[in-house]
This record gives structure tokens, sequence and C-alpha cells, in this order.
């Protein structure tokens, strides 16, 4: 359970990147953040872990304010949160195996971390974990030898080895292809809905957000302007959250998109026969 | 969440070195070497711990510099310093570019071209210092010595770093321009010069830098300038002189670096 | 087609502002060289310089035929040579990497006080040539390999340092971002998100510095820092020439063997 209150992050050129966002986040919920680039979206999953210093406003994870923590406490914190990354943000030269126990970072002590002597247990569930997202034959492979899907099945992995009870999700497909961005979203959507994590979801494609999201938050300019459910998302909201030029645009963006894909399936299937 | 079929050990895979014999065998091989070449360096230990004292002056003199006493002598090594400095880049630099031209093989004849890159490679392979000690034996004590030695450890430097640069200009701007049915001297100064002239102007004001530096150094073997003045003070055990003149050339070098970076960033 | 009376009818390459500061600037170059030159050459006796050629030729004559059977005198000050450069280069590399993680910006405990210390540190060391510090340190802790092991770890600092420092702010800061959010601590973030992508860059750097430092451990025994240098200060003593030509022979064999195997190194790691 995530309660935001008040959240603002003014950075120091002056930029307001967030005003005052107070949102609820039940347990087991997978909630969308949507909106134009600059409305925030980084910014704001960014401020519950701290990753960036919020200006004001109250972070409560169960009933910890994350805001004002010391050092050593955020970082107890911070293992209650798993976060996955746009551009996977995995450590290239290291194994996928390293990758995933690099999770329980926040649970040992450095010298296991440093020897790579990770309790039995950790070693045991990360396999689990790498079966689980169906990379269980990768585990001694380097991570940049990885395709883009299988880096962030690797990215998945990792969050979700620190026990999270709040996974935070920024634009986890916008470096993959249509079809793994929706196997991608697949996987989070199960794997929440087995743990029953609570979980924000950056996302810029839209119709991905309707296909996968249960409750969908939009931002502009750093303000909360829509909180639904996808189906409430009409084109009088998404107007106004992306401006009616920019949403136009976005649909055209869309529908190529479309048209991409189903060109690539009958390319596919010409190439199949 | 038990799961007793998952592993739970895992080891690092090795990255460079796959077999496990080879590691162990190379692993012995470099305590073996270290062993070996740790007990080979004899430790005067009575020695060092006198010259503890020493030390002890030098790093005072360090930060206590006496700028005062010789300042005849180091005012005039560093005069020599950076005349000498000044005159082998400008020489150096006006040597190196027929013979960067000649280097490179895109535009030069292949007899020329190897002349050149020898000349390269012969300037490259010997340490300042060692064509110091020649040219110090053939043209005297001083810095015509050192003058000598800067201009020719120059040329490998800068001749090589620009023959290397024309071999990779834009091959697309020289073809246009030999199009136009210019002649050797026009492609130079239409298609490659302008290309290369800014890397030019920015290598000779880091060779600048180097060639003061390394002028710190040749006076050690006789080829004047501010070095001798050093060898001099450390000689005379004057630390406090010889914690002024490093102090200087370490300045000099600080602020060359930061005017060339500045200069190179304004020229472009 | 009007306009085409606008254009100015005398096309020049540069503003004429543009082309008088430069000829400005290449005659105050050439001013400056001119002047430089006289103040240079004030003291030099030309009589020697005239002379140089026939002390070339002479030098030249008694340098060939190198005296091979000097060779055998030179193997142990060889191996001497080897590993002060290696040891040197260790020692370097240990001192170096502290510093280099206080320069870099983004790892830097302190930007304020340890930063610039640590730069002036890079600065100092790179400044100053092994052969300044071989001289100084024969001086205090008497000739002998130990001087000359120190100086080339001294003068590696500041090189290690400064590249090693530059390839720690270029690491990608949302590896480290990563880390830090699985609630790693300080030393973790350093171990898991740093070290890995600066690993090929520092190996390169230094076997890069050890190909140079045995380049200039040759030459340290010229001031009494021990290794082959010490046989080349001998033999140029007693004007040996003969014996000059073998020991140059021998280190440039070194040079070009310690050149390669860097090469192949380097080449493997990247």
């Amino acid at each position: 359970m995530l309660f935001l209150e008040g959240l603002t992050k003014t950075y120091k050129t002056g930029d307001a990147a967030l005003r005052d966002v107070s949102l609820t986040v039940p347990k087991g919920q997978i909630m969308g953040l949507i909106g134009p680039s600059g409305a925030g979206k980084s910014t704001l999953i960014r401020c519950i872990n701290r990753l960036v210093e919020p200006s004001g406003g109250k972070v409560l994870l169960g009933d910890v304010d994350l805001v004002g923590l010391g050092k050593a406490d955020l970082r107890r914190q911070r293992r209650r949160i798993g976060m996955i990354f746009q551009e996977y943000a995995l450590v290239e030269r290291l194994t996928v195996m390293e990758n995933v126990l690099s999770g329980r970072l926040g649970y040992v002590p450095f010298w296991r971390s440093f020897l790579r002597k990770y309790p039995p247990a950790d070693i045991q569930r990360a396999y689990q974990l790498l079966d689980r997202v169906g990379l269980m034959e990768q585990a001694d492979k380097r991570a940049d030898a990885l395709s883009g899907g299988q880096r962030q099945r690797v990215g998945i992995a990792r969050a979700l080895a620190q026990d999270p009870e709040l996974l935070l999700v920024d634009e986890p497909t916008a470096s993959l292809d249509p079809k793994t961005s929706r196997q991608i979203m697949r996987l989070l959507t199960e794997i929440c809905a087995e743990r029953g994590l609570p979980a924000i979801v950056n996302i810029h494609d839209v119709p991905l957000a309707q296909q996968f999201m249960q409750r969908i938050v939009g931002l502009r300019a750093g303000r909360v302007v829509f909180d639904g459910t996808p189906e409430q998302l009409t084109h009088e909201a998404l107007t106004a959250i992306y401006g009616a030029e920019d949403w136009n645009e976005m649909r055209r963006g869309d529908e190529e998109q479309t048209r991409a894909e189903a060109d690539a399936r009958d390319r596919m299937a010409a190439l199949a026969r | 969440m038990s799961a007793p079929d998952y592993p739970t050990t895992w080891r690092r895979p090795p990255q460079i070195i796959r077999d496990r014999r080879w590691r162990i065998a190379f692993q012995i091989g470099i305590v073996v070497y270290l062993i070996l070449a740790i007990g080979s360096v004899e430790v005067n230990w009575a020695r060092v711990y006198t010259g503890l004292e020493r030390g002890q002056r030098f790093v005072l003199g360090f930060l206590q510099p006496d700028f005062d006493t010789r300042w005849r002598d180091i005012s005039r090594g560093l005069i020599e310093s950076l005349t000498m400095t000044l005159t082998s880049t400008v020489v150096g630099v006006a040597i190196s570019i027929p013979i960067g031209i000649g280097a490179a093989r895109n535009i030069a004849p292949r007899w020329i071209y190897y002349i050149c890159r020898g000349i390269i490679a012969v300037s490259r392979a010997l340490q300042e210092v060692i064509i110091a000690i020649f040219f110090v034996a053939m043209f005297g004590f001083g810095t015509f010595a050192g003058f000598l030695t800067l201009s020719f450890a120059t040329i490998g430097f800068i001749a090589k770093l620009l023959a290397d640069d024309i071999e990779e200009i834009d091959e697309a701007q020289a073809e246009a321009v030999r199009a136009t049915g210019a002649s050797w001297g026009q492609l130079l100064n239409y298609a490659v010069q302008p290309q290369v002239m800014p890397r030019l102007i920015g290598l000779s004001l880091y060779r600048l830098d180097i060639n003061f530096r390394e002028s710190a150094v040749i006076g050690i073997v006789g080829a004047g300038g501010i070095g001798a003045t050093l060898n001099t003070a450390i000689d005379r055990y004057e630390y406090d002189s010889a914690g002024a003149i490093l102090l200087i050339i370490i300045a000099i070098v600080m602020v060359a670096e930061y005017s060339s970076s500045y200069l190179r960033k304004f020229l472009q | 087609m009007t306009e085409i009376t606008h254009y100015s009818q005398v096309w020049s390459y540069r503003t004429t502002r543009g082309r008088l500061l430069l000829w400005g600037g290449w005659l105050a170059l050439v001013a400056l060289f001119v002047w430089c030159w006289q103040i240079m050459t004030e003291r030099t006796i030309w009589a020697f310089v005239y002379d140089a050629p026939r002390q070339a030729a002479d030098i030249g004559g008694r340098m060939v035929p190198p005296r091979w059977s000097y060779l055998n005198e030179l193997w142990v000050p060889l191996w001497d040579t080897l590993n002060m450069a290696t040891l040197g280069t260790l020692g370097g590399v240990i001192m170096a990497v502290p510093v280099a993680f206080l320069a870099a910006r983004n790892t830097t405990p302190s930007a304020l006080f340890l930063r610039p210390v640590a730069l002036f540190i890079i600065v100092a060391s790179r400044s100053i040539n092994s052969l300044i510090w071989a001289l100084l340190l024969v001086a205090i802790i008497g000739p002998g390999l130990l001087a000359g092991i120190v100086a080339i770890a001294l003068r590696s600092i500041g090189f290690i340092g400064k590249l090693l420092y530059e390839a720690i702010e270029e690491t990608d800061a949302s590896q480290i971002e990563a880390i830090e959010a699985t609630g790693a601590s300080g030393a973790q973030v350093l171990s898991y998100g740093i070290v890995p992508q600066i690993m090929p860059a520092f190996w390169g750097i230094t076997v890069f510095r050890w190909d140079i430092n045995i380049r200039e451990s040759a030459i340290l025994g010229l001031v009494g820092a021990g290794g082959i240098g010490l046989k080349l200060e001998a033999s140029l003593n007693t004007l040996a020439w003969s014996q000059v030509s073998v020991i140059l022979l021998l280190i440039l064999a070194t040079v070009v063997l310690s050149e390669w195997v860097s090469a192949r190194v380097r080449h493997a790691i990247i």
C-alpha cells in the first residue's frame, strides 16, 4: 500500500516537475502513469524511492514515510521497492546471475557481495526467478550477450529478487519491438497478480496501457489530470492529458505502428513459407 | 517459497582463461614472478633510513620553497627552457608537415611514403633523453642540443598523427576536388588542408606542452634549460630551491594545459 | 532575377578584419620565434655546432661494429629494468586507483576539498618526468632499484589516475542508478555499478602504462636508479661507443617487444 501526499518536486533550474501530487495505490493494483514527455512521470516514480529527492510532501510505504529518512534507513526501505528501467539498466559486463543476485545487495554484507558468496537461499531464489522469466539457460551468460526482451526479463528478475512490496516500472517497453513489448507487459501483470504486488508503470504507449493496466493516472505538467479505469479513458480525457494536437499525433503514430506490425507479420509469414 | 529442485550454489564462470589448469598455472606464474622480482630488489635499509631525514627536508622544501636564493639560476633556466620549447615546436612542426604529408599513404607515392614512415619510426623509437645524449656529444653542452632533441622528437609525434589524420580524411571531399581537375597542390590546399588544419593546430599546442615537460628532463644530461638548474640544486642538496623549481614546472604545465585546451576550443 | 544585383561583386575568402588578424597572428609568431631563437642561442658556442658533422662521423664510426660480446653483461640489468617497470607500474596502480575515485566527479566524497587535492596529485605527478623523480629519490633513499621503482610508481599515478577518472566519469549512470535502487550500500554500488564498467579501461590503461614504463625505466640508470641505464651511463662515461650501440639495440628490441605484448593484451581485453 502506497500513499503519496502533496508530493512536489522543483529542480534547481526552477522547473516544477511535480505539483502537489496525491495518490493511493492499494495492494495488488497495477497503475499506469501516462502523459506527454516532460509531464513528470519519470520524476514521480524516482521520488518514491528517492533516486530523485522530492522538494516536499510525503511518500508513505505501509506506515513508513520515506521522505526525510537518513541514508542507512533509506537503503533499508529501498529494498522494499523493486525498480525496472527503460533501457534495462543491467550491469552489462556482469553475468545474468550476478545481475539477478544484485537485487539482494541490500540484504547481504559487503564481503558476501564482493566475493559473490551469496547465501544458498538467495541463489536458489535467483534460479527460481530466472526460471519464472524463462531464462534458466542463460544464467552464466554476460548481460550484454542477451536480446532486448531477455534483458528486460533479467531486469524483472532482479527487481523481484528484492522481495519487494512495490514495483516501480519506468517505460519498460520503450526500447522493445511491439511483440516483445506485449510479452513483457503480460509477464509483468502476471507476476504482480501472483504476488499481489502493487506496481506503478510509466508508459507512453496508450493502447498498451489500456490493454494491461487496471487503473490509469494521467499527468500533465506535474499535475494529476486524470484518474480512472482504462474504460474511462475517453477521447476527451486523452485530450486533457496530451492536448489536442499531441493526442492526434500519437494516434497517427499508433496507426503507423499497427500498420508496421501487420507488415512485419506478413513478411515473417512470407519468410516462413 | 521453497523450491528444493533449484541449485543452491553458483560460481561466477571464469571470464578470460577458461581452462582450470591454465588458470592455476597462470596464477602460480604471477606469484613466482613477483617473488623473484621483489627478491631482486636489494635495499640498503640503513641508507634508506638515513635518507628519510633528507626526504623530510625535501618535503619541507616543497612546502616552503625558496625562490630567492637561486633566482638568477632559476630564471635563466626557465628562459632557456621556454625559448627552447617554442623554437623547437615551431621548427619541429614546420618539418613535420612535409614529412606527415609524405607519410600519408593516400596522397604520397610509394617510395616517399616508406622514407617518411622510416624517419617517423626512428624518431619515435628513441627516448628524448637518449637523443639528447647524442646531440650533446655532437653539438656540445647547452640549449642548442636541447633544441635539436625536442625538434627531432616533435617530428615523430606530429608527423605520425598528421599522416594518420590525412589517411582518414573524407575521400568523398577529395574525390570532389579531384573531379574538378585540380592539381596535386590544389588537392592539398582545398581537400586536405581544411580537414586536418584544426587538428594540426591542436596537436601543435599539445606538443608545446610536452616539449616544455621534456625540456625539464633533457637538462639532466646536459642539454640546458630548467632541468640543468634542477640537477644542480639537487646535487647541492638545496631542496628548497629544488622544491621551488618543481612547483614552477607544475604551475607552468597546469597553465599550459588549461590555456591550450581553451585555445583549442576557441580555434574550432 | 533582380536580386542578383544585391550580391557583392568581389568574393573574398575571409573578411578584411579576419585576414588582418590572421596575418598579424603569423607575423607575431615569426617575431616571437626570432626573439626566442636569439635568446636561446646567446650562449651557444657555434664552433662546436660547425664541428658537429665531424663529431657525428667520429661517433658513428666508433659505434659500428657493435661489441656483441658485451651482451652477456646486459642480461641481469635488463631483468632489473623489466622488474623496475613492472613493480613500479604495480605500485602506481595501487596508489592511482583511490586517487582516481577521489578525482571523479561522480564518485568523489567531497567535491570541495578532496577532489582538488586528488586533481593536484594527478597534475603534479604528470608534470614531473620519471627521470626527475628518480633524480630526487636517488638523492633521498640512495641509488638502486628501489629509487627507480618508486620513481616509476610516482610518475604512473598521474597517468593512470587521469585516464581512470575520466573512465569513471564516463560510466553509464543508469546502471549505477539501478544498483542504488536495490538498496545497495555505497561500497556495493562501487563494486557492482562502477567497477565492472571501468574494468576494460583499467586493464587497457595499466598495460599501456607498463609499456611506457619499460621505455622510461631503461634510462633511469643514467641518474643512478639501477637497470640497464647504469650500463649505458658507464659506457658513455668511458666513451665506449661500441657498447653504447649494443645497449641501444637491446633497449630498442625490448621496447618493440613490450609494445607488441601490450597491443596484444589490449586487443584481447577490448
